[in-house]
């Protein structure tokens, strides 16, 4: 798309006619910051490639690319993977700050799930925001899922359990419980978290089964306070990157798949049904880098 | 997570000796830290470029003064620096001309758009208005309902509407409501979309031609990446914004893109949302900001006094 070919052309105005050079580095900095990767990840990516340049082991536009693609696959590469379907039902629990795509992502895996022909099943556990039952109902009116939902101001743990129990009861293979947008740094809804979470425990062993982080790619470093807390909190399983249709690149997503080994499960580029994607490392790579 | 700036800027002067001039070779480092810390803060690549250019003019040559380390002068000046880039001063709202006044939110998805138009329902109505709150946007399931529920909440009024509508004849129709009910405000929520997103653009251009807002408010997540410059621009560029309410700001967030934002389209950061609640709008204090960014606040008081 726009964003790749703006990049790209970045990097071959750097590059190409020039030798590379550790100025070339410094402007490929640039690149790197600017796609949100960080300084410190943008530090050790460009720190592995100085001994490669003064080695000569680059030596046009066309290797720096590859190099620094295979850097950044690298570290997904790392990531652990995530958890098969084994369980029945599978249960997911979404979680993350306020506004980044949970309830829309969850309508979208919804869809992709049942495509897939299984039996999916929504909890509606934001019981705090303004018409966020009402927003699920919709997407899961859009699926053809069932969704189990309480009035606004419910105690989110007992729709999480409900959820949980009429899976169980009516045999899906997938139940999927949204939950209120929160800042990490809020103590009292970080314990809530864990109460919900403990909950679906208590409801179903092992459960839930995966955990999921939305993360909206337009968001800067703060993102690694984000993923670090909610992992502590709830015990991350992946990511997901949502708002990869605009012109964010979501790069702070390496940082994290450095530093916590999450690997991230689908991205989000759109606001419609099908507008979920499996994450490709390597495409996503070419897109911050060209 | 990172060390406080001030103490890197204090490691960096261990090596000068007395307190003799700032120059070039000396603040080369402090320049470099401050250069860092506002990078870690999401001010965007370019802005913290051209602000460090800035701060280095500034400095070299400057004696430092006797009740400072060369540490804290160079803090001061870039903490000034920082704040008289920002705006300086708090700036209210633009509440005057003829009655009723058209506030208009804008926005990527998922800002806070809504929420702040309830917020600033709730605040206008504490200053003796007649609020009518607009919902425009038929593109996000339940977003009319979301409003609606708000409205209820704070006991102002929702102009009538639904998802099958045309967002600027809503907002046309809105005025009718609002002579209607008395209101001497109206204030728009439109859908989230992307700066990048034409026929939704066009829409907003629309919106703003037949309702006049006296103000047009950007609002945007303080998490903003790098991005936030590109969004505020293509906002400005189409539109003309009046002013920029950044939200989620009681989060940890070091707030970069406020400074990006403001640096790059001059528009003043007039409110910030510090929660989800419809009290939490606050005014927005340049010299906080400032000492955010920099990841320090209570060093920043030491100075000032000196
Ligand atoms: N462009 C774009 N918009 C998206 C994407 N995913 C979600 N959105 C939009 O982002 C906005 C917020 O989405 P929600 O699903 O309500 O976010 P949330 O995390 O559930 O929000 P809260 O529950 O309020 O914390 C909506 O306008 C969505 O349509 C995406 O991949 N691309
Ligand atoms: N913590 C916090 N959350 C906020 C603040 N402002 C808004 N939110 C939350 O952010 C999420 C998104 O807010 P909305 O008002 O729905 O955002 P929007 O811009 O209208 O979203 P779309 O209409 O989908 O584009 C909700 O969960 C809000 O409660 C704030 O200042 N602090
Ligand atoms: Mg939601
Ligand atoms: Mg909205």
């Amino acid at each position: 798309g726009k964003t790749r070919e703006k990049i790209s052309g970045s990097i071959d105005k750097i590059a190409i006619g020039r030798k590379i050079d550790d100025e070339v580095l410094d402007e490929l900095e640039e690149v790197l910051v600017t796609a949100d990767l960080g300084v410190k990840t943008t530090a050790e990516l460009i720190g592995g490639l100085r001994g490669k340049v003064r080695r000569k082991e680059l030596a046009d536009a066309e290797a720096l690319k590859g190099a620094l693609r295979a850097g950044i696959e690298e570290i997904f590469g790392r990531t652990a993977a995530p958890p098969a379907m084994t369980a029945k039902p599978h249960v997911i629990m979404v979680v993350g700050v306020n506004g980044v795509g949970k309830t829309t992502t969850i309508g979208k895996l919804a869809s992709h799930l049942s495509a897939q022909g299984k039996k999916v099943m929504l909890g509606a556990a934001d019981t705090f925001r303004a018409a966020a039952a009402e927003q699920l109902e919709i997407w899961a009116q859009r699926v053809g899922c069932p969704i189990v939902r309480q009035k606004e101001g419910a105690d989110p743990s007992a729709v999480a359990y409900d959820t949980v129990e009429a899976a169980v009861g009516r045999g899906v293979d997938v139940a999927i419980i949204d939950t209120a947008g929160r800042l990490h740094t809020k103590v009292n809804l970080m314990d809530e978290l864990r109460k919900i979470h403990r909950v679906i425990g208590k409801k179903m062993d092992g459960a839930p089964h995966e955990v999921i982080l939305v993360l909206d790619a337009t968001t800067g470093q703060n993102a690694l306070n984000q993923a670090k807390m909610f992992n502590e909190a709830v015990q991350l399983t992946g990511l997901i990157l949502t708002k990869l249709d605009g012109t964010a690149k979501g790069g702070v997503a390496v940082a994290i798949a450095g530093e916590l080994k999450l690997p991230i499960c689908y991205v989000g580029v759109g606001e419609h049904l099908d507008d979920l994607r499996p994450f490709d490392a390597r495409e996503f790579a070419e897109a911050i880098f060209g | 997570m990172f060390d406080n700036l001030s103490d890197r800027l204090a490691e960096t002067f261990k090596r000068l000796k007395g307190h003799g001039k700032l120059s070039e070779a000396n603040i080369a480092d402090a320049l470099r830290e401050v250069r860092l810390a506002l990078l870690e803060a999401d001010v965007n690549y370019k802005v913290a470029k051209d602000f460090v250019a800035g701060v280095r003019e500034r400095a070299v040559g400057q004696e430092v003064m006797k009740s400072l380390t060369p540490a804290q002068q160079v803090i001061k000046i870039v903490r000034e620096e920082l704040s008289s880039l920002m705006g300086g001063q708090a700036e209210g709202l633009n509440l005057i001309g003829r009655p009723p006044q058209v506030l208009m939110m804008v926005g990527l998805q998922g800002a806070g758009k809504t929420t702040t138009a309830g917020k600033l329902a709730r605040m206008l109505a504490g200053m003796g208005k007649k609020p009518l709150l607009v919902p425009a946007d038929v593109q996000r399931p339940a977003a009319i309902e979301q409003l609606k529920k708000l409205g209820a909440q704070l006991g102002v009024p929702v102009h009538d509407s639904d998802p099958g509508g045309d967002p600027v004849d809503i907002c046309v129709r809105a005025l009718g409501t609002a002579s209607r009910l008395g209101c001497d405000a109206l204030i728009l929520d439109t859908a989230g979309r992307l700066h990048i997103d034409e026929p939704l653009m066009a829409q907003l251009e629309r919106i703003k031609q037949k309702l006049q807002p006296g103000e047009i408010l950007l609002v945007a997540d303080a998490m903003t990446g790098q991005d936030a410059v590109n969004v505020a621009e293509a906002f400005h560029q189409r539109l003309g914004l009046s002013g920029v309410v950044l939200t989620k700001v009681e989060g940890d967030a070091r707030g970069g893109a406020a400074l990006s934002i403001r640096a790059v389209t001059g528009v003043p950061i007039k409110l910030v949302g510090v929660g989800e609640k419809l009290d939490a709008l606050e005014p927005f204090h340049p010299d906080r900001m400032a000492g955010r960014i920099l990841g320090m606040g209570d060093v920043l008081s030491l100075v000032e006094k000196a």
